[in-house]
C-alpha cells in the first residue's frame, strides 16, 4: 500500500472523516479501496444492487436487512462518508467509545450536520433498525415475527413461531404494550457483551 | 464383541510368530540379519520351498508351501493387525475422546511389540526406513495435499512459511547448540559424539511431524486458521528437514576439517534447490495428472487410478533428483484438486476422495502401531539421562519461545493477528512422530557410534508428544477457552440477540470485504481463467464452473420476464387475479436445472477463486473456537423448554460456527450446505416477491411462509399502494426495484439480439454478477 497518501488525497474531507469515526488512515484507505471495488459503474455511490452482488451476503439470514441499514429511508444511494461512518459503529472497543451505548458517541455532536437521528449512531440502536423496518420506534410483533421467520429453520412451523415470538416479547417486554421499545430492548442486551462481539479484528 | 476382537487379534499375532519360528526353526543357518522388515526377507527363502517335495516319489496331494507367500502373506497380515488394532482402539468412544486414537495405537504396538520379541527372542519386525518412507507415508502426503483448502493455505502462505523455514532452522540451531553446550558442561557423561553430529540431531528432532500433528488434532477443534498454521508448517518443513539433514550427514562425512565458507554457502544453495525444485516436480506432475484426466472420459472406470499412480511418481521422482519429496507430493496435490475435480466423473471424484482416505488412514494407522512395536527391542535401547531429558526440554522449550518470537514479528504485518491462545496451542502443538523416527533409523551406525541413543531418544520425544501431549491437549485447550467464554443462562431474547449480532458481524465483514483487492492476486486469477482453466479443463468442465448465483440469477430474471410477459399479455386487472401462474417454485427450479449443470460444485474441493455454497463457510475469525454445545436447559415450565429447545436446534448458524474442514476420517459435513443453500434461495425469493410487488403494486403475503406453503398467496390489492410497499422492502422499493430491473433490461436487450433460439446460446451479460462470465443457460 505504498500509495497511501494519493488514495487519501483523492477523498473529500477525509481529516474530518477521520476525525469523527477514529479510524486511521490505512483503513480508510483500504475502506476506499473496498468502495471502489464495489462501485463497479464508477459512480462513487453506492445503489443496493451494489451490495447485493456480493454472493456471500446471500448466504447471510439478515443480509438483506443490513444493506437496508446502509440507506437511510428515502435515500437511494450511500456515499463512501456515510459508508465510513456506518462502518465505525462496528469498530473495536477503545478508549474513545463510552461503555454505556445509549451516549451520544463523538460522531453524534457532528448530528446538527447529518440526517440522522441521534439514536441511529449507537451500536444497540443499528441492531434495532434492523428489527424495527417501520421506524416507529417500537418492534411489534409483526416485524420480531419476520425477524424470527428469517433466522429459523424452514422445518418450524408457524405456531412454534408465535409461541417463540410470544416468549420473546413476554419477558422483555415490561410496560406490557405487546412491543418493545428501544429502553426495553437495550435492557435484554445488558447481558450480552456487544463490543466483544463487534470487534472486527481486521479494523484494527 | 470386544473379547473377541482381542482374541482375535493375539491370535493373528501368534499365527505370525509362530509361523515363521517354525519356518525358521526348520530351515538351517537362519539369517536373521539386524532389521528384517516385515515380510521382504523373501530373498533366501523364496522359491526354496517348491524344492523340498521334489524328491519324493509319488504325486503330493496338498503341500505346506509358506515360503512360496510368506512375503505377501505377512505383509497382508500385518496390514489386517493394524486394521484390528483400530476397531479394537474404536471400540469405546469415550476413551477416545480422552485419549487420542493414536496414543492408544501405540500401546497396542507395545503390547503386540511384547507379544513378538517374547515369541521370537528378537523383534523381528520394525519399523524400517524404506518401507516407511516408500510404501507408507506418500499417501499421507498425498491425501494432506489433495484435501488441502487452498485458499486458506495460500492466503496463509507467508505466515506458514515463515514457521516452517525459519521456525525450523531455529529449533534445529537451538537444540542441537543446547545440546552441545550441555555435553560439553559434561551433563551427559562420556559418549563419543560431536557438534556437528548434535546439530544433525537436532535438524531431524526439530521438524514438527504431520502425521502426529492431524491425528492430533482430529479431536481439538481448533479455528482454521490455527489449523492451517501448524498443518501447513508440519507439510512445508520438509524442505529444511530435507536439507540439514543431508547438509549435516556430509558435513559428517567430510569431517569438521573441511567444512569452509564454500561449503555453507553450497548448503544454502541447496536449501532453495531442493525446496523449489520439489515444488516445482509437484506441480509438472499436476499438470499431466489435469491433462491425463482431460482425456479419459472413455475410460472413467480407472481414472481414480491415474491420480494415485501419477502422485506417487511424483514422490519417487522427487526423491530420485534428490529433492523434497514431500513438497513434491504436497504441491501435486493441491495444485491437481481443482481441474480433476472439474473433469472427471462425479462417481470417479467420489471415488478418489474415498480411497484416499482408507489408503491415509489405513497407512497412519500401520505408522502408528509400528512406531509401538519397534520399541521392545533391547538391542536398540541405549540410555543417557542427560540427553534424553535435555532433548525433551529443549525441543519444548525452543518450541515455544520460538513461536511466540516469530507471531510477534509477524503481526506486525499480518491484517488479522494471531492471538496468546492460538500461539499457546500452537506451540503445544509442534508434535515429532514418525518422520524423525524414520529419519534416524536411517543414520549409519560407522559414521554415528551413538546412532541407537539417537534412536531411543527420538523414541522417547515421539511418545511424550504424541501421547502425553495429544492427552493434554484437549483440555488444555478447553481451560484456556472456558476463561474468556462466559457461559450464562440467557433469556429467549438474548440467544435471538446473540445469533442477530453474529450474523450481522458477519455481513459487516463481507459487505467491508476481509482481504483487500490485490493486485497481484487479481492477476493470477485473470490468468488462471483465461490459460489454465482453458489447458487444463475439459470444455464441458469449463462451462459448468460458473457461480451459482450467476446461475440462480439467470433463473431468477427467467421467471421474472415470464412473470412480466404473462402480465403483459392479459393486461394487469386479469394478471392481478391470477398471480399464481406465474409463481416460482424455487425448489424444484433450484435442484433440476441445477444438479444438472453443476453436479460436483457443492463438493468441498473447489480451487481458491470459485465461491461455490460451501467454501464461502469460512471462518475468518481467529479465535480458538470450540464447538462448545449449548447451555443444558434448566426446566422451567414446558412451553419455555420447547422454546428454547427450537431456538437451539433451529436457529441457522452464523459462520463463526462452521468447524474446520480438513479431517483425517470424514468427508464434507452436509448440514453446512443444506442451512446455506436454504439461506440463499430465501433471499433470491424475498428479492424476486420484493420485485414482483414493487413492479406490478402487489403487495407481497401477509402470512409468513413455511415448509408447508410453497406457494405465494398474495392479497388483492389496487395498483400503486406505496404505503405497502415500504414496509416490506429491505432496502427501498425503489432500489428493489432497480436491483431486477436493470438486470431485466439488460436481458431484454439480449433477447432482441438473439434472432433464432437455435443460435448458440451465450448467457445474459449480468451487471450483478461478480464478473462478467458468460453464461450457457441449459434448456432455453
Amino acid at each position: 500500500m505504498g500509495s497511501t497518501n494519493s488514495t487519501l488525497s483523492k477523498i473529500p474531507n477525509v481529516e474530518e472523516l477521520m476525525q469523527e469515526t477514529g479510524f486511521t488512515p490505512a483503513h480508510i484507505v483500504r475502506l476506499y479501496d473496498r468502495f471502489e471495488a464495489l462501485d463497479k459503474e464508477k459512480t462513487g455511490h453506492l445503489r443496493p444492487q451494489d451490495f447485493g452482488a456480493i454472493n456471500r451476503l446471500a448466504m447471510n439470514p439478515i443480509g438483506d436487512r443490513i444493506i437496508g441499514a446502509f440507506f437511510s429511508p428515502g435515500q437511494e444511494t450511500v456515499d463512501f462518508h456515510s459508508f465510513v461512518r456506518i462502518l465505525a459503529h462496528f469498530r473495536p472497543a477503545d478508549k474513545k467509545r463510552p461503555k454505556d451505548p445509549s451516549m451520544p458517541e463523538p460522531v453524534n455532536s457532528r448530528t446538527s450536520k447529518l440526517k440522522y437521528p441521534p439514536l441511529v449512531f449507537s451500536l444497540i440502536s443499528v441492531a434495532f433498525q434492523l428489527y424495527d423496518q417501520d421506524k416507529d420506534g417500537k418492534i411489534s410483533r409483526a416485524e420480531l415475527l419476520q425477524v424470527l421467520r428469517s433466522m429459523l429453520e424452514m422445518q418450524v412451523t408457524e405456531e412454534q413461531l408465535e409461541s417463540i415470538a410470544d416468549r420473546t416479547i413476554q419477558e422483555a417486554d415490561l410496560d406490557k404494550d405487546d412491543a418493545i421499545s428501544f429502553e426495553e430492548f437495550r435492557k435484554s442486551l445488558e447481558k450480552v457483551n456487544i463490543d466483544h462481539k463487534m470487534s472486527i479484528r481486521f479494523l484494527r | 464383541m470386544a473379547c473377541r476382537t482381542c482374541l482375535w487379534l493375539l491370535g493373528t499375532t501368534f499365527f505370525t510368530c509362530t509361523v515363521r519360528l517354525v519356518v525358521e526353526g526348520t530351515e538351517v543357518g537362519a539369517t536373521q540379519g539386524s532389521q528384517p522388515e516385515p515380510g521382504v526377507v523373501g530373498s533366501n527363502h523364496s522359491q526354496a520351498g517348491g524344492g523340498h517335495g521334489s524328491s519324493i516319489s509319488g504325486i503330493q496331494i496338498v503341500t505346506f508351501k509358506w515360503h512360496h507367500v510368506e512375503a505377501p502373506y505377512l505383509i497382508a497380515l500385518w496390514i489386517l493387525v493394524a486394521g484390528v488394532s483400530k476397531m479394537v482402539v474404536e471400540l469405546n468412544h469415550s476413551l477416545t475422546s480422552v485419549i487420542p486414537e493414536s496414543a492408544l495405537l501405540i500401546l497396542i504396538g507395545w503390547i503386540l511389540g511384547g507379544i513378538i520379541y517374547g515369541a521370537d527372542k528378537m523383534q523381528t519386525f520394525t519399523l524400517t526406513p524404506t518401507v516407511f518412507f516408500f510404501y507408507l507415508l506418500p499417501q499421507v502426503i498425498l491425501d494432506a495435499g489433495y484435501f488441502m483448502p487452498n485458499k486458506l493455505f495460500f492466503s496463509n502462505m507467508g505466515a506458514i512459511l515463515v514457521y516452517a523455514v525459519i521456525g525450523t532452522c531455529w529449533n534445529a540451531a537451538t537444540v542441537g547448540l543446547g545440546l552441545w553446550g550441555c555435553w560439553l558442561g559434561g551433563a551427559m557423561g562420556d559418549i563419543d559424539i560431536g557438534l556437528l553430529q548434535f546439530l544433525l540431531f537436532g535438524s531431524l528432532i526439530a521438524a514438527v511431524d504431520p502425521v502426529a500433528v492431524i491425528a492430533v488434532f482430529e479431536e481439538v477443534h481448533v479455528n482454521e486458521v490455527l489449523f492451517i498454521m501448524v498443518f501447513g508448517e508440519s507439510l512445508l518443513n520438509d524442505g529444511v528437514t530435507v536439507v540439514l539433514f543431508n547438509v549435516f550427514d556430509a558435513f559428517v562425512s567430510l569431517g569438521g576439517a573441511e567444512i569452509d565458507a564454500v561449503e555453507i554457502i553450497k548448503g544454502i544453495i541447496s536449501f532453495f534447490v531442493v525446496a523449489f525444485g520439489g515444488s516445482l516436480v509437484g506441480i509438472i506432475f499436476a499438470l499431466l495428472i489435469s491433462l491425463l484426466t482431460r482425456c479419459t472420459k472413455n475410460i472413467q472406470i480407472i481414472e481414480p487410478g491415474f491420480i494415485f499412480i501419477l502422485g506417487y511418481l511424483s514422490y519417487l521422482t522427487a526423491e530420485m533428483l534428490s529433492l523434497s519429496a514431500i513438497l513434491s507430493i504436497v504441491f501435486c496435490g493441491i495444485c491437481c484438486q481443482k481441474y480433476i475435480n472439474a473433469n472427471m466423473d462425479e462417481r470417479s471424484v467420489t471415488t478418489v476422495r474415498y480411497v484416499m482416505k482408507v489408503f491415509a488412514n489405513g497407512s497412519e494407522t500401520i505408522i502408528f502401531v509400528f512406531l509401538g512395536i519397534s520399541a521392545i527391542d533391547p538391542a536398540v535401547w541405549v540410555w543417557n539421562t542427560g540427553f534424553i531429558l535435555l532433548t525433551l526440554l529443549f525441543i519444548f522449550v525452543f518450541r515455544f519461545i520460538g513461536v511466540f518470537l516469530l507471531t510477534w514479528i509477524l503481526n506486525k504485518y499480518r491484517l488479522v493477528p494471531l492471538e496468546f491462545i492460538d500461539q499457546v496451542v500452537m506451540s503445544y502443538g509442534g508434535l515429532r512422530g514418525a518422520v524423525a523416527y524414520g529419519l534416524v533409523a536411517m543414520l549409519d551406525e560407522n559414521k554415528f557410534k551413538e546412532k541407537n541413543l539417537m534412536v531411543s531418544t527420538t523414541l522417547i520425544v515421539v511418545y511424550f508428544t504424541v501421547m502425553l501431549q495429544g492427552i493434554t491437549m484437549k483440555p488444555l485447550v478447553t481451560w484456556l477457552k472456558v476463561k474468556r467464554a462466559a457461559v450464562t443462562e440467557l433469556t429467549l431474547a438474548e440467544k435471538i440477540q446473540n445469533r442477530t449480532f453474529d450474523h450481522m458481524l458477519v455481513a459487516i465483514e463481507d459487505i467491508s470485504g476481509q482481504i483487500g483487492h490485490n493486485y497481484m492476486r487479481d492477476k493470477w486469477h485473470n490468468f488462471e481463467e483465461r490459460w489454465l482453466c482453458w489447458f487444463l479443463m475439459k470444455p464441458s468442465a469449463r462451462k459448468s464452473r460458473d457461480y451459482i448465483f450467476n446461475i440462480f440469477h439467470q433463473l431468477n430474471l427467467k421467471d421474472a420476464m415470464s412473470y412480466v410477459k404473462e402480465g403483459e399479455r392479459r393486461g394487469s386487472l386479469a394478471f392481478v387475479r391470477n398471480e399464481t401462474k406465474a409463481d416460482v417454485d424455487f425448489n424444484k427450479k433450484f435442484r433440476a436445472s441445477f444438479s444438472e449443470i453443476m453436479p460436483d460444485i457443492m463438493a468441498d474441493n473447489m480451487g481458491p477463486d470459485h465461491v461455490p455454497l460451501s467454501s464461502i463457510l469460512q471462518d475468518i475469525v481467529p479465535s480458538v473456537c470450540l464447538v462448545m454445545h449449548e447451555q443444558d436447559l434448566t426446566m422451567r415450565e414446558s412451553e419455555d423448554f420447547n422454546a428454547h429447545h427450537l431456538l437451539q436446534q433451529h436457529l441457522y448458524r452464523g459462520r463463526k460456527q462452521h468447524r474446520h474442514r480438513y479431517s483425517r476420517s470424514h468427508l464434507e459435513t452436509n448440514r453446512d450446505e443444506n442451512e446455506v443453500q436454504e439461506i440463499f434461495q430465501r433471499t433470491m425469493r424475498s428479492r424476486l416477491e420484493s420485485f414482483k410487488s414493487a413492479k406490478m403494486g402487489v403487495a407481497p403475503a401477509k402470512k409468513i411462509q413455511t415448509k408447508h406453503q410453497k406457494k405465494d398467496k398474495p392479497q388483492k390489492m389496487p395498483n400503486g399502494n406505496s404505503s405497502d410497499k415500504s414496509k416490506n422492502h429491505p432496502y427501498g422499493d425503489k432500489g428493489t426495484c432497480s436491483l431486477l430491473f436493470t438486470s431485466l433490461l439488460h436481458y431484454m436487450k439480449w433477447l432482441t439480439i438473439t434472432t433464432s433460439p437455435s443460435s448458440p446460446i451465450k448467457g445474459p451479460p449480468t451487471s450483478c454478477g461478480m464478473h462478467n462470465n458468460t453464461v450457457p443457460l441449459k434448456g432455453d
